[in-house]
């Protein structure tokens, strides 16, 4: 394969470069990513340099994006990733070739009328390139010049947008469609993030902490938007009485030849059972953990109970730098009204701790790992409760505290 | 005088993107329905429903292709549409009589529908080569590529359980990719070339030597710059994301490994991590055959397998990870035992195990 020519005339910069690699990603069923650049392309020379960019990566296997310089627009320290390449000479209109986050509407519902006016702007300011969405949550804008970056917020501020967060911020939080959509929720996600997102602008927008913070907030244990592993601080909808069962319903499964007995035996820890006999679907309430098994696979007959809130999970994170955690329960049961006032507190307090305390790039889980659960629980208020932990230590070296001694 | 731009006023309102028939519903849903793959019916306590269809993207879309979907919305959806946590597109059909023509036009078009129930919906993934610094494979053209193949899986529903997989481009694993049922993590095999000229110039030392998870790097005051032991790099990058002086990336040794049995769901079990089913698979663009052969084959495996409902890492957890390996014949080595920071507790320690 002839390696791409790194001299180039006016007329053949002019023109789309050669991309024998991509074409290849234009073939097969699932939706084209090349597609969308030559459709971006067409229009914008920033994505047909783009285009040849990532042709030039697929030939060399290997990125050609440099760090992000500090770029940004007027007020905000955090939102826009500067982004340049690393061949300029060869794609000039990829030189600055910058990400705004916008911050999502929660739950990712649009009304056509606002997509089109965010498209408008985008079409003027930037590469015509998105992402719907980013890894976080935000409207990703891919590639604009540093230039544009304050005209294009500007614009895109007077028709209702922000900034998402970016560096050692707020990131944006995000949530499940919750009850826009789904039986299952157990709290009203789209208003606890849209709530906590306007509380909290200035941590999102401007950077001051040791590194990231993530808040997801799901509607219950399904985590739809996977909280327990991508956030900080996961509220995850859920109930404290017993779920609620339809008899009638069951029937009507049993009826349509549904297996009852195949998901009582696997629930969990054996709460539910079928008594074919009675006809009846039994539960042990108090040997339910609301894992969702069985409200997922009869929606028609099992719901959560009415006592409905939230656990907080504290410490989630990808591997970067002491290994992947899955957040771990901080508060088993938290009522969740607005204005939230309970959480908000809750966030503070860790913000404080944590800014005190952490090391450079040291996320909020690894702080606890590394001072201990019960030097965060003293400094936050929390007493310990067993559901905390999956089990209680298993060697005798722990710390007293200095009062708890004579 | 120019009029400053407003700041701080956070995202648009969701309520105002909510179709009409979800704001009279809200948080009165009382169950819902899989109607075939990809459609779904929400039924509310009123008696009113929703219909969505959901729509495989890849994620990068140009604004045409936005707005193409703007239309469609206008068309069948009343204007309103979502996205889902998996770059899905969900089309809201609130006039039952518009869901037909829709599906047909979705077909028209040849956007896939599907990715419900016990299906492998869209895969979550990073910015590769499209647009990020640290990638060590792109991410775009192996989702394509795994899509492509595994196409199938999305549109039906014919799995023993959901399949979730993501794509994370290096080993900062961006996209909750840690904990999905198959996750392609870009890696690096060398530790990073440090250039010494550029060190002092772009790099604080003492952020560099302590952003190493190992302790491998250590102050070199002789040439204001650092050095790395190289014995104990095991090339995760974060020092070139501090450092950009430190390039790790080598296109010959980066590659593709494959993780599995993660999730993040509580249904029946507790979430789980992704564990390492495959060290490395060579970088082969543009359609990384070694990988996409790979997916498939633990795919398919797994859908032989399983009980109906065990997703991949229950599946594992029941047979045991010695039969996972048996029966995919994917070689074990030792790249599998850990030997990082919490590496004991995944040891053997009962003389129950399976050959």
């Amino acid at each position: 394969m002839a390696e791409p020519q790194e001299e180039k005339t006016q007329e053949q910069a002019q023109a789309s470069p050669a991309t024998p690699l991509l074409d290849e990603l234009e073939k097969g069923p699932w939706p084209s990513f090349v597609k969308e650049i030559k459709k971006a392309a067409e229009k914008k020379p920033a994505a047909k340099d783009h285009l040849g960019l990532l042709e030039l990566s697929y030939h060399e296997k290997i990125g050609h994006w440099k760090h992000g310089g500090i770029v940004g627009v007027r007020g905000y320290g955090g939102g826009v990733i500067g982004r340049y390449s690393d061949r300029p000479e060869m794609f000039p209109n990829v030189k600055e070739f910058h990400t705004m986050r916008i911050n999502q509407p929660s739950g990712w519902f649009y009304n056509t009328k606002t997509l089109r006016e965010l498209c408008d702007t985008w079409e003027k300011y930037g590469s015509g390139l998105t992402n719907f969405h980013g890894s976080t949550g935000d409207i990703i804008l891919l590639g604009t010049t540093t230039e544009n970056l304050q005209p294009c917020f500007n614009e895109l501020s007077e028709k209702g947008f922000d900034l998402g967060g970016s560096g050692s911020d707020l990131r944006t939080p995000s949530a499940c469609l919750g009850p826009a959509r789904c039986e299952y929720a157990c709290l009203d996600t789209l208003d606890i993030c849209h709530n906590l997102t306007l509380e909290f602008q200035d941590e999102l927008h401007r950077p001051m902490w040791p590194y990231k913070f993530k808040i997801k907030v799901a509607g219950c244990p399904n985590d739809c938007v996977a909280s327990v592993a991508r956030a900080d601080f996961s509220i995850i909808g859920t109930w404290k009485d017993a779920l609620r069962i339809d008899q009638e319903a069951v029937q009507e499964y049993v009826r349509q030849g549904f297996d009852v007995a195949a998901v009582c035996a696997r629930c969990p820890t054996g709460a539910l059972t079928w008594d074919a006999k009675a006809g009846e679907l039994k539960l042990e309430a108090e040997d339910c953990v609301r894992c969702m098994h069985c409200i997922n696979k009869m929606p028609k007959a099992l719901r959560p109970g009415k006592e409905k809130g939230a656990t907080i999970l504290i410490g989630g994170k990808a591997t970067i730098v002491k290994s992947a955690f899955l957040s771990w329960v901080l508060v088993p049961f938290m009522g969740m009204t607005p204005p939230y006032t309970e959480v908000k507190e809750l966030l503070r307090k860790i913000w404080e701790w944590w800014d005190e305390n952490a090391k450079v790039r040291e996320r909020v889980g690894e702080l606890i790992y590394r001072v201990g659960m019960r030097t965060f629980l003293k400094e936050i208020g929390l007493e310990p409760v067993p559901q905390m932990v999956r089990q209680p230590r298993a060697n005798p070296y722990y710390f007293w505290w200095p009062e708890e001694v004579k | 005088m120019t009029v400053l731009p407003k700041t701080d006023i956070g995202p648009p309102h969701y309520w105002e993107m909510l179709p009409p028939v979800i704001q009279r519903n809200y948080g009165q849903w009382k169950y819902h329905e899989i109607l075939k793959p990809g459609v779904l019916v929400h039924v509310a306590e009123s008696g009113e429903k929703i219909y969505s269809v959901r729509v495989g993207s890849p994620r990068l879309l140009s604004l045409d292709t936005v707005r193409e979907i703007c239309d469609i919305a206008d068309r069948y959806c009343e204007g309103y549409l979502r996205f889902t946590s998996r770059h899905n597109i969900e089309f809201l059909v609130s006039d039952e009589s518009k869901l037909e023509p829709l599906l047909q036009e979705l077909h028209d078009r040849g956007l896939p529908v599907g990715g419900t129930g016990p299906s492998i919906s869209n895969i979550i993934h990073t910015q590769g080569w499209i647009h990020c610094h640290t990638a060590a494979t792109d991410a775009s053209g192996l989702v394509k590529s795994v899509m492509d193949e595994l196409y199938d899986y999305f549109t039906t529903m014919k799995l023993p359980a959901k399949l979730r997989i993501a794509v994370a481009c290096c080993l900062n694993m961006c996209g909750a990719c840690h904990c999905s049922d198959i996750a392609l993590v870009g890696i690096h095999r060398k530790p990073p070339k440090i250039d010494h000229e550029r060190v002092p110039q772009v790099c604080e030392i003492p952020t560099v030597v302590a952003s190493c998870p190992t302790g491998a790097i250590r102050p070199n005051p002789k040439q204001k710059s650092v050095e790395v032991v190289e014995e104990k790099c095991m090339y995760c990058g974060n020092c070139y994301t501090m450092c950009p002086a430190m390039p790790i990336s080598d296109p010959e040794n980066d590659g593709v490994a494959i993780m599995v049995g993660g999730k993040v769901s509580n249904a029946r079990t507790s979430p789980m991590f992704s564990r390492l089913a495959v060290p490395w698979l060579p970088n082969n663009p543009p359609r990384w055959p070694e990988v996409v052969e790979t997916v498939k084959k633990i795919v398919e495996v797994w859908a032989e397998r399983a009980r109906p409902g065990e997703r991949m890492g229950e599946w594992i957890e029941r047979i045991g990870w010695e039969r996972f390996f048996k029966l995919t014949g994917l070689p074990f080595t030792d790249k599998h035992i850990d030997d990082f920071i919490f590496s004991v507790p995944t040891f053997r320690t009962t003389t129950m195990f399976k050959y």
